[in-house]
């Protein structure tokens, strides 16, 4: 047996990551293919991928997931570019956090997916709508811990730059800022993967295209395995997002791991 | 003679009492000076007020009455001109060793060229030479209070607050760079404000020792160290060394058992 945190080599980790994912295919392809389960309410994994190329090839579902990732992505970006600076200045000055934390504590707790009906009201069922939805769903959440985390600097580091004769300005762009800027990429990376369970939101109702589109289709004509490799094509790509996040923040932040 | 440089009037510091207790007498009001080119080491039990004296003096705490002169300025807040070595490691962590000493500089405006060549003066004669792409994380501890000296030393600060910089660090590394501070100091001539516990180390770097009560923290003795320059580490064994040290270790017994309660 292994002992509590004890580390475990690359290749054995890999090993059992993958292996995990043969056993849930295999534990699916056993209940469908045996017959255990109703072909009417799940598809078997052959099924599935037989739908998912079909989609590919006939009905154009790339362009379905071109559609999601640029709402998710033009989304999210719009959000993190008002959320970062106000996060910074809220962690910097404690006035001006305490003028806006109890609001944006507030308004994080409002459900996203709540707004989709109101947002319909306001935006139509356009683009501007979905970008809205991804927005509110990101926006709190990103100013709340940009917060926390700026205002966690270490503050013997702050010191040690007014010792060195940096004006207030110079410690937030040249301390505040570089200290958390790993973390707030981090935070950026974790927002992210909460910005998809929003885009497929606002792509079940009113929307004409989109991976959360295809799904609602496909539950009209019971089409289980195209609704399933909707599913699994938004996990990939999550995962793909979320490894070229981690690759690119290894690389800006090498000091953290020199 | 030289003049002073550093004046402490009547500085005093009181903490408010924490949810409605009574208010902490950190200091009481103290009154010191430096002259120009003075190394004193603050030697004091833990909680005597030694680093909250250090700090006003840096700016980073505000006095409860008095004041504090540099060069007959009033110290209002942290500046460049006093230069600052905390105890815990402060080396800002995404900047190299060479940014690092760059810091001030660059914070000032000097041009790069300039900087450049501050920073390659000063890696040399904290021994770091080689090391300015290196992080902070690559190093050793007594590597990077090193790094700090030599970051604090390139702004060319009047005056040099060292608080416990040693402190984390083991017995010979420690000694090693006490010697490293004291040979900077006899070749430049800087002045220096450096707080310890460590007798040893108090009596060996210092040309006057000051002594802190504990609790309220006021000083207790101001003893000049005439031992003779260029020091060497032999000299912690010679009989002029053990009878300073044999006096102050009597001085800080006091106030150790008074701060401990024990009599």
């Amino acid at each position: 047996m292994p002992r509590p945190l004890e580390p475990v080599s690359q290749g054995t980790r890999v090993t059992l990551g993958i292996s995990f994912f043969i056993l849930f295919f295999a534990a699916w392809a056993f209940a469908t293919l045996g017959g255990f389960v109703s072909r009417t309410f799940l598809a078997d994994p052959i099924t599935m991928v037989q739908d998912g190329w079909l989609l590919l090839t006939r009905f154009g579902f790339m362009g379905d997931i071109g559609i999601t990732v640029w709402r998710v992505v033009g989304g999210f970006i719009i959000a993190a570019l008002i959320a970062v600076p106000l996060g910074i200045m809220m962690g910097a000055y404690k006035s001006f956090e305490a003028f806006l934390e109890p609001f944006v504590s507030f308004a994080r707790y409002l459900p996203a997916s709540a707004f989709v009906p109101l947002l319909i009201l306001w935006a139509g069922i356009g683009e501007m709508q979905k970008l809205l939805v991804i927005f509110i769903g990101s926006v709190f959440q990103i100013i709340l811990m940009v917060a926390v985390a700026v205002g966690n600097t270490r503050r013997d580091l702050v010191e040690a730059a007014y010792t060195l004769g940096s004006s207030d300005r110079g410690v937030v762009q040249r301390v505040l800022i570089p200290a958390n800027a790993p973390e707030i990429a981090e935070i950026l990376r974790l927002v992210l993967g909460w910005a998809w369970t929003y885009v497929i939101v606002a792509e079940l109702i009113g929307s004409s295209s989109g991976i959360g589109h295809m799904i609602i289709d496909s539950q009209a004509l019971l089409a289980t395995g195209q609704m399933i490799f909707g599913i699994i094509v938004i996990g990939i790509i999550g995962l793909i997002s979320d490894f070229l996040f981690k690759a690119l923040n290894r690389k800006l932040f090498a000091w953290r791991l020199a | 003679m030289t003049g002073t440089i550093l004046q402490i009037d009547n500085v005093s510091r009181v903490f408010p009492g924490v949810r409605g207790g009574a208010p902490v007498r950190a200091l009481e009001p103290t009154n010191l000076q430096v002259a120009q080119n003075d190394f004193i080491t603050i030697l004091g039990p833990s909680g005597c007020g030694k680093s909250t004296l250090l700090r006003i003096v840096a700016g980073l705490d505000r006095p409860s009455g008095g004041r504090v002169l540099l060069n007959n300025r009033e110290i209002k807040g942290p500046g460049a001109d006093r230069g600052m070595v905390f105890q815990s490691y402060t080396l800002f962590p995404w900047l190299t060793i060479g940014e690092n000493i760059a810091y001030g500089l660059r914070e000032k405006g000097v041009p790069k060229a300039q900087r450049q060549d501050i920073v390659a003066s000063y890696t040399e004669k904290v021994g770091l030479r080689g090391f300015e792409n290196h992080y902070p994380k690559q190093l050793s501890g007594g590597m990077q209070q090193r790094t700090a000296i030599a970051r604090a030393l390139a702004n060319d600060p009047e005056i040099l607050l060292l608080d416990e910089p040693f402190g984390a660090l083991d017995n010979q590394t420690r000694g090693l760079m006490q010697e490293l501070l004291l040979g900077i100091w006899e070749r430049e001539q800087k002045t220096v404000l450096f707080v310890t516990h460590d007798i040893e180390e108090a009596i060996f770097l210092a040309s006057r020792v000051i002594v802190m009560s504990a609790r309220p923290g006021r000083i207790k003795a101001d003893i000049p160290v005439d031992l003779p320059h260029p020091r060497h580490y032999t000299m912690k064994t010679t009989p002029e060394f053990s009878a300073l040290k044999a006096q102050l270790t009597e001085e800080i017994r006091v106030e150790a058992m008074q701060a401990e309660g024990v009599h």
